[in-house]
């Protein structure tokens, strides 16, 4: 993932920062406990704390891969959002998750999603997810998800 | 099936986000979520997440079964999960049921249907590989 190096007026693009306090409020996110960590200009960044309720390991005091996955989901649409710079209705259609290793032990889960490519009906998103070192990621993901309703056509770049 | 030897089939986040084991199907745990705010994404649907959490989880329920009805005792890691959304899932109760499409010694692939009213129109699919490892070498 690289970073962004052509820094651009923020008040015209979608505000994942802004955006984040509704999207992780409520439902699945918020139950989750989802807290935004940061973006760029087709980027966004999430945070999975740890919670005991969390837990998947029977042995280890981890969290469990369901979360993780997601973190990653809605780490990909805000992704997908900041690229767009709006807010595109969009349902995930297909979705892979490989689990490199156990995250910590009590340890918070970052995701980063990045959007690589969208086309007027389809956006394609990677990422990963790790415990502090982004060298060293818990999980990496590959989705596509779907425009849906009425904002076929948004996603611009490519017909 | 006798109560005592059943495994413990939830971890503390399916527990947690409210999963429960319906019934048995020919030995095969059916597992189900009901339409509560901690499932929710989109207005009145699930989230892909708690969605992929309930196939998750009845997979794993799946192999745990599997694993102490062959008398064998082994820890289960995620290798990876690919999910298929292929409808999307009201904010009502969704079910999830697994096949154990092989079982070896080190890893087991997995596929898992969730559906709700209409079993034959599933509103997700997935397949996952697991590690397993297990607490007493077989002889082989």
């Amino acid at each position: 993932m690289e970073k962004q190096t052509s820094p651009r007026d923020p008040s015209a693009r979608f505000d994942p920062k802004g955006a984040a306090q509704f999207l992780l409020s409520g439902g699945h996110p918020g139950w989750l406990g989802l807290t935004y960590r940061g973006h760029g200009d087709d980027w966004s960044e999430l945070t999975l704390p740890w919670r005991e309720d969390l837990v998947g390991d029977d042995v280890r005091r981890v969290i469990a891969s369901g979360p993780i996955f997601s973190m990653l989901d809605m780490a990909g649409g805000m992704a997908i959002w900041t690229r767009e710079n709006r807010f595109v209705a969009v349902a995930t259609l297909d979705m892979r998750v490989d689990y490199q290793r156990p995250a910590g032990e009590r340890a918070d889960v970052i995701g980063r999603c990045e959007c690589f490519r969208t086309t007027r009906s389809a956006a394609f998103v990677r990422g990963i997810a790790h415990d502090g070192d982004p060298d060293d990621p818990v999980a990496t993901m590959a989705a596509v998800y779907m425009t849906i309703g009425n904002s076929g056509g948004g996603a611009s770049r490519n017909g | 099936m006798a109560e005592q030897s059943r495994p413990d089939l939830l971890s503390n986040y399916a527990r947690s986000l409210g999963i429960e084991v319906a019934e048995f199907e020919d030995g095969v745990p059916v597992l189900w979520v009901s339409g509560i705010d901690a499932i929710e994404g989109r207005p009145g649907h699930f989230h892909g997440g708690a969605t992929s959490g309930l196939m998750e989880t009845a997979g794993y329920a799946a192999l745990r079964v599997a694993l102490s009805e062959a008398g064998q005792e082994a820890q289960l890691k995620p290798i990876n999960i690919t999910v298929q959304f292929l409808a999307a899932a009201k904010k009502a109760p969704l079910f999830a049921k697994a096949r154990i499409t092989k079982l070896g010694r080190r890893s087991a692939n997995v596929t898992i249907e969730a559906w709700q009213d209409q079993r034959d129109r599933p509103r997700a699919s997935a397949v996952m590989n697991v590690m397993i490892q297990r607490a007493t070498p077989e002889g082989a």
